[in-house]
């Protein structure tokens, strides 16, 4: 494709001089460098799963473990138990302790940020005055700017002394002290996700809504929150997708415990801690090697599947509204 | 009818508000903790950092390097090490960062599944878990770029086929790279038309209307996303896990093979493999303190910038 296709399709940009060689040069220079993010992704999709293949081929890999025994129970003529046990005498790599482990946490972070973000979200796109709104936004979005590390060692250090002290929980680090950390990572983004959606809902709205005699706490609620219902579900979809792979505030925070465990008072460990704590032991082309980059192409592909439904869905809820920007 | 057609319009205005119930008010109250709870939480952060880490801070404590078993000394290296890593890291994300914004705002068109895909794969980039891109950096740029330079150009020896420097700051050049061309695309788009079209009309050519007249405009997106990545990178561990940071190292790095420190990891190290948490805990708030005031700071400037610049884009209309 060159650049002379591209070029009339916008009005206003086509009377143009044709430049020398150098400007051809440069055009082209930048088309190729755009696809750089193209590659990029592919090029993870390629190495990932490259690392994690051996485990659906390598028969050698298999004697030690299979892609089915990553999701069935081992048995040890007793009892079949789900383990996840990858340095031992028999190696035992069931993911499930792993799956439920970032899953607890994640609901946690979920149930904690989502009204609050929702709600801070409703607030300053409804009953903020401008003022206000320009100094709460941008400080929101200074929370997204706090290093996780620092949210992580936050919560090793104080949150865990305080959720110990209220709740009175087993073990002072577990998938509640994380979730909650969590959350002060996701809910600078179901935060923004949310308001633009609330301002995206035309003006209109409220004023039919109001003209017919609504209350604004009526309008609000079932007016403008189901019109913008959609960008709020996206909001979640993208908060869950963040935290499902956030890595270094669930390492330092859930007490790493990889245990197959329902309780959300005690340790536990994620999918995501898995892979930052072993991956630096393992040997390199190892059948635990492998499984740990068949832990990571998952995630990816997870969270490629989340952040596109939620990408879709806002898009959608733009066009239907007719503020597609 | 008109305030549909606006883009992003605004909430009601205060006039159009008719009776204001009791039901109004609790909402009203209730959305507004939503946003004090969110506001609290990023003050006790703040506040427990500083006030633990503020009798640390000394001019050794960001001069001198660690010393007795990270229990005394500073944290120079792991500063120096994290202004290394940035440095390279923004030499690589910004110039990829924005052509991508200049091809997706000027050179393609809306229609054209190029640009879609390229823009679907910006914002999936986004959404990649860091740790992936610490499994990336380890399984392409270790294992096969480096291990190929090895193989072509020193025999065999492990020179780059192995974590260090250049490979971090490549990993999170991939991972900071949208949110310059997010930054980036916005400027471009908030640049009058009519300049473009004065200068074309003056004789000018495409990649000279680029160059001279648009992107000196869009200076203000360019620098707000050159920032916001700096911090980004500099606050990130997982990618770099396994592509080059070490916990200790006598000398500052100086060649792009070598491995470095970094703050982010140091206060993962120091939170979580000391053997004597009491002893450490001064170095590990006083880490997390120059940490957070690093990215703190660039946010701060970013967003200033931002606000700006998007009020001149607003007036100059």
């Amino acid at each position: 494709m060159t650049a002379a296709d591209v070029a009339p399709s916008k009005p206003g940009r086509s009377i143009r001089r044709r430049g020398g060689l150098l400007e051809r040069a440069l055009e082209i220079a930048i088309q190729v460098v755009a696809l750089v993010s193209i590659a990029a992704i592919l090029l993870i999709l390629l190495f990932v799963g490259k690392e994690a293949l051996p485990l659906l081929t390598s028969s050698e890999v298999h004697k030690e473990v299979t892609p089915g025994g990553l999701f069935a129970p081992v048995h040890d003529g007793v009892q079949s138990l789900y383990m996840w046990q990858p340095v031992s005498e028999v190696p035992k790599y069931n993911v499930w302790p792993l799956i439920v482990g970032s899953l607890k946490v994640t609901v946690v972070s979920l149930v904690f940020a989502v009204p609050l973000s929702v709600g801070a979200a409703l607030y300053v796109s409804e009953f903020a005055g401008a003022r206000t709104r320009e100094i709460v936004k941008p400080t929101i979005e200074l929370l997204a700017g706090i290093p996780s590390v620092v949210v992580g060692f936050f919560a090793l250090v104080v949150l865990a002394t305080w959720v110990q002290q209220l709740f009175g929980t087993e073990h002072r680090l577990n998938s509640i002290v994380a979730g909650l950390a969590l959350s002060f990572a996701i809910c600078p983004i179901v935060f923004s996700v949310s308001e633009d959606a609330l301002r995206a809902v035309p003006h209109s709205y409220r004023e039919a809504a109001l003209a017919m005699g609504s209350t604004r706490a009526q309008t609000v609620l079932r007016v403008v929150l189901p019109a913008a219902g959609p960008g709020i579900a996206a909001s979640i979809v993208l908060g869950f997708g963040r935290a499902i792979g956030e890595t270094m505030i669930v390492l330092i925070a859930t007490g790493n415990a990889a245990l197959l465990d329902w309780s959300f008072g005690h340790s536990t460990r994620t999918i995501t801690a898995t892979i930052a704590q072993e991956l630096g032991e393992v040997v390199i082309g190892s059948p635990h090697y492998n499984v740990l980059f068949a832990l990571g192409a998952m995630l990816f592909i997870a969270t490629f599947v989340v952040n596109f439904v939620g990408e879709r869905i806002v898009h959608g809820m733009r066009r239907k509204l007719g503020t597609v920007s | 009818m008109t305030a549909a057609a606006a883009p992003v319009p605004g909430p009601a205005p205060r006039r159009l508000v008719g009776r204001i119930r009791h039901g109004d008010r609790a909402l009203a109250i209730l959305s507004g903790t939503a946003v004090a709870v969110i506001l609290a939480m990023l003050a006790v952060i703040i506040v427990d950092v500083v006030r633990g880490g503020v009798g640390t801070l000394s001019w050794e404590f960001v001069s001198e390097p660690p010393r007795d078993g990270m229990t005394a000394g500073g944290v120079f290296p792991a500063i120096f090490g994290t202004v290394a890593l940035t440095l390279l890291m923004t030499l690589a994300a910004v110039p990829a960062g924005v052509a991508t914004a200049i091809y997706l705002a000027e050179f393609a068109s809306t229609q054209s599944r190029v640009a879609r895909l390229v823009r679907v794969c910006v914002a999936n980039l986004a959404g990649v878990p860091s740790i992936v891109f610490g499994l990336f950096g380890l399984g392409f740029f270790i294992a096969t770029v480096g291990k190929a330079i090895d193989a072509v150009a020193y025999g065999g020896h492990s020179v780059y086929g192995r974590p260090c420097l250049i490979w971090s700051s490549l990993t999170l050049a991939i991972l900071t790279m949208p949110v310059v061309v997010v930054a980036t695309e916005e400027a471009i788009r908030a640049v009058p038309r009519e300049l473009r079209e004065a200068s074309l009309a003056l004789g000018a050519t495409r990649i000279q209307t680029i160059l001279r007249v648009v992107l000196p405009q869009a200076l203000g997106g360019i620098l707000t996303g050159t920032i916001l990545a700096v911090s980004r990178g500099a606050g990130e561990v997982a990618p770099i896990l396994f592509t080059g940071v070490a916990y200790y190292l006598p000398h500052l790095p100086t060649n792009l093979n070598d491995q470095f420190m970094s703050l982010g990891y140091h206060v993962y190290v120091l939170a979580t493999q000391s053997p004597d948490v009491d002893k450490t805990k001064p170095q590990l708030y006083g880490t997390a303190l120059v940490l957070l005031t690093l990215t703190f700071l660039l946010n701060l400037v970013a967003i200033s910038i931002r606000s700006r610049s998007r009020k001149r884009a607003r007036g100059g209309h």
